[in-house]
């Protein structure tokens, strides 16, 4: 009880009352986000009005912001599936990474004709994303091990992983003295949208894995079965849900779709393996806010992807139009996550005025009036 | 309290309560589950705020904004369920009860008070032993003298005896007798009509969040107050099955479960249900009960034992192939286990028939067949819910006692294992639970009933066995048999009794 309100449980929670707090929680995090501005000595409403203008209302500027939602989508699309059924990937950023790690060898060293290198890529990043969630997941259903804690530590795995191999074995011949892999065939390259950076192929695919992930929550046995596994894991075994099975299989899903994230950057963006803090960017952690902003529905975390796009596209913007330091987008996005953990309790109950006659007086007791007893 | 009323969505949950609680007094208050009780209760302890009236303690108005009022007040709770950390130990955990807990050795301070206040009521406490490691019982009396040593005058009791053997409840009742002789005031929340008239001084009735009576206790009877709690007087009639017992369709012979911890919980259990029988399985909460049910459904696997179904061997077969030989359960906790409360009533009523013709076309669901089951189960089981959409969560625990009873139900079940089905229901959702089971029985269904509520058992089941530690103490005739004889077979007496029904 905070002043004289207390916080009583509703009974349901629209889909619209969601929207609109959501929606609720990114404008208080823009208005930290101004006053931060105002800090740094620049107008909030002329940067806002800059921002915009630079990002959605410029060809080349709304390209960036689709480019940056692109794996924000595949794998924010991915964790949807994973939260459903109460699986905290944190790991997203990690089966990222694996994943361009995957299409990088498959480029660099397969050999195979052009028009089978890309399709191949992509696979072999499925695979390598899905093969890097693996591990938690087995370790969570067979030994119940918390899986926020492994899939987090993989991370690092990954990382670590992919700087050896471009320091190391991968080492570029051609870029003496850079840490790069080589620069990948031409054929490994996906297209571009004219001369922006938009490499449509992996916006198609990002767009169709939330359509597929949505039919697979709606529309099949397994997903209802994911429902249930999330909602209530008692009734779920009561309900003779083999848990052991569905986890694999939404966990592979799930990190499967963060390592084609990873195969677009590289071979959408990069066209080689370069290091994991340009490759990703912070991704994978992002994607947890897509996927949390989204309410774990896969068909709004297309949008809620295009939301942080913007975020990260305007980050440049900032830095280059604004002066601001780069840091600032990681700011703006902690704050939009901070503010929807924060509105999350109104989803669930609301503020209900404790009525006067309850009382008062610090000693917790008070004369009775007269004519009451 | 005077005229206090509290509204939630949809209901008045009290409506202009009075209750006058004196000085060293035991004040029960009875009434169904559903009565009010909780509410009234959690209003005097400060978790809910009156939406009017006023509560006054020592003729002042008291304000109860957080049960941190209340203890200051001098209200003490022990809930139904405990609020004790398993892991610490009981100093510990009195410490935490304290108000001015020291923040270096806080337990040092409470032995001097903790001696004195055993001595006065008769405790016996360890005060270095861990909570997880006490009986239900004893975490209770934890619980009191918690409230004791914040010097609590008065002592709300949440149904203390539901998790009590009949010993460890007349234990309670000499602290209760101890602290009435102390001016200290008790209200004690049951509906167990036995106990109430046994403990308390006075009886206050609630029914549909009304008063509807207080009596003396020495001048009250048990169908007086019967009456007053349901509104109307009760039938305890029988309706033996008509045709009477058929083939053996589960057999059940050694049956051995263990806990996670190695305990033992079940002990060679031996059980025959027959078609067109109700089994009642009597005991005291933890004696087996749950985990039989457990195993017969495929939750658990029992480590040594045979279950035979129809004949065949069904021993550590899993749940979903249990439903499909068709044995169904009825779960003792029905909103965590029962149906997933954050899905629609549609969706529940599929919950386990999901994966079966006509809601499961190969991988894909058949939405309009799960609709159209659903329309159809919320006619023929009169479930109240504003639509077949509606967030199972929001409805009453009658109403998802009837979303589970029509989908367990509806396909013809060969066995059919009810824990505690109408625990916490309206006499009218009781009624048609009681009703569903008995129609499952004269259709030929095997049917084990699990309940503490010996009256239950006693109307419904054709045979009782009681378990007592996991193991068989008696199996009794429900016809002839006597409230007492079962009693003491609970209590784990094995006196041999006239043999009654088939123990073979």
């Amino acid at each position: 009880m905070i002043a004289g309100f207390r916080l009583e449980q509703r009974g349901s929670i629209g889909p619209l009352r969601t929207w609109a707090l959501s929606l609720g929680a990114i404008v208080v995090a823009m208005v930290l986000t101004g006053v931060l501005f105002a800090a740094f000595g620049v107008a909030p409403l002329a940067a806002f009005a800059t921002l915009v203008d630079r990002t959605i209302l410029d060809a080349r500027g709304l390209s960036e912001v689709v480019r940056r939602a692109i794996p924000l989508m595949l794998a924010g699309v991915g964790l949807t599936l994973a939260f459903r059924a109460r699986f905290w990937n944190i790991g997203a950023e990690g089966q990222l990474l694996i994943g361009g790690v995957a299409a990088s060898g498959v480029a660099l060293f397969s050999g195979l004709p052009g028009p089978l290198l890309l399709p191949a890529m992509f696979l072999a990043g499925f695979a390598a994303g899905a093969a890097w969630g693996l591990g938690p997941a087995l370790l969570k259903v067979r030994l119940g091990v918390n899986e926020i804690i492994t899939t987090l530590m993989l991370n690092y795995v990954a990382i670590y992983l992919v700087r050896w191999l471009i320091n190391g074995p991968w080492k570029g011949r051609s870029l003496s003295g850079f840490a790069y892999s080589d620069v990948f065939e031409p054929a490994a390259w996906l297209p571009t949208i004219g001369t922006t950076r938009l490499h449509w192929p992996t916006l198609t695919l990002a767009i169709a894995a939330a359509v597929f992930v949505a039919w697979l929550l709606t529309k099949t046995r397994f997903g209802f079965e994911v429902r249930m596994m999330g909602e209530s894991p008692d009734a779920a075994r009561y309900a003779g849900v083999d848990s052991f099975r569905t986890t694999l299989v939404l966990v592979l899903v799930s990190a499967g779709a963060a390592g084609l994230a990873g195969v677009g950057e590289v071979a959408g963006i990069h066209h080689r393996l370069v290091d994991p803090a340009s490759l990703s960017v912070g991704y994978g952690y992002t994607a947890i806010i897509v996927a949390l902003l989204a309410r774990r529905d896969p068909l709004a975390a297309l949008v809620t992807a295009a939301f942080l796009g913007w975020v990260a596209a305007s980050g440049d913007v900032m830095q280059v139009a604004l002066r601001l330091p780069s840091q600032i987008t990681g700011v703006t996005q902690g704050l939009v996550l901070l503010c929807i953990i924060g509105v999350e309790p109104f989803l669930r109950y609301r503020l209900v005025r404790v009525p006067r006659n309850a009382g008062n007086g610090p000693d917790g007791v008070r004369p009775v009036p007269k004519g009451v007893q | 309290m005077r005229s206090v009323s509290k509204r939630f969505p949809g209901v008045l949950a009290n409506d202009a309560i009075d209750l006058t609680v004196r000085r060293g007094e035991v004040h029960a208050l009875l009434g169904e589950n559903g009565a009010g009780k909780t509410t009234l209760v959690h209003m005097l302890y400060g978790l809910q705020a009156p939406d009017e009236g006023a509560i006054y303690l020592r003729g002042r108005r008291a304000r109860l904004r957080s049960p941190r009022d209340a203890k200051v007040a001098g209200i003490g709770l022990v809930a139904q369920h405990f609020h004790l950390a398993r892991r610490h130990t009981v100093a510990e955990n009195l410490a935490l009860a304290l108000p001015e807990t020291p923040a270096l050795f806080p337990t040092r301070a409470l032995r001097a008070p903790v001696a004195e206040l055993a001595q006065r009521y008769g405790f016996e406490v360890d005060l270095r032993a861990r909570v997880g490691a006490l009986s239900p019982g004893e975490q209770q009396r934890v619980e009191i003298l918690a409230a004791l040593l914040q010097g609590a005058e008065l002592l709300i009791l949440d149904e203390p005896t539901s998790v009590l053997t009949p010993q460890e409840a007349d234990r309670l009742f000499a602290v209760l007798q101890r602290m009435r002789q102390e001016g200290k005031g008790v209200i004690l929340i049951s509906h167990k009509l036995d106990e109430v008239l046994a403990i308390a001084d006075r009886i206050t009735v609630l029914r549909g969040g009304k008063v509807v009576a207080t009596r003396d206790a020495a001048t009250a009877s048990a169908g007086e107050l019967a009456t007053l709690m349901v509104g109307r007087e009760v039938t305890r009639g029988r309706s033996p099955s008509a045709a009477g017992p058929g083939a053996v369709r589960l057999s059940v012979r050694n049956l051995t479960v263990h806990s996670e911890r190695g305990e033992a919980r079940l002990n060679g259990v031996d059980l025959d249900v027959h078609g067109g029988e109700i089994v009642g399985v009597a005991g005291v909460a933890g004696n087996g009960q749950a985990e039989l049910a457990e195993v017969l459904t495929g939750l658990r696997v029992a480590e040594a034992g045979t279950v035979l179904l129809d004949g065949a061997d069904v021993a550590g077969a899993g749940v979903r192939d249990l439903f499909a030989r068709g044995v169904v359960h009825i779960p003792e906790d029905r909103n965590a286990m029962g149906v997933v409360g954050g899905m629609k009533v549609s969706e529940n009523l599929v919950l386990r028939r999901h994966r079966q013709a006509p809601f499961s076309k190969g991988r894909l669901l058949d939405w309009r067949e799960v609709s159209r089951n659903a329309d159809g189960a919320i006619r023929d089981y009169q479930i109240s819910t504003p639509s077949r959409d509606t967030v199972t969560r929001q409805l009453s625990g009658g109403n998802v006692q009837k979303v589970i009873l029509a989908r367990e139900l509806g396909g013809a079940p060969g066995l059919v294992v009810a824990s505690h089905p109408t625990y916490g229901l309206d006499v009218a959702a009781t009624e048609l639970t009681h009703k569903l089971l008995r129609d499952q029985r004269d259709r030929g269904a095997a049917v084990l009933l699990v309940s503490e509520d010996l009256d239950e058992l006693l109307q419904l089941s054709d045979r009782i066995v009681v378990l007592f530690r996991g193991s068989v103490t008696g199996t009794v005739d429900a016809a002839g048999a006597q409230r007492d004889e079962i009693g003491l077979l609970m209590a784990g007496d094995r006196t041999p009794l006239a043999p009654a029904g088939s123990q073979a």
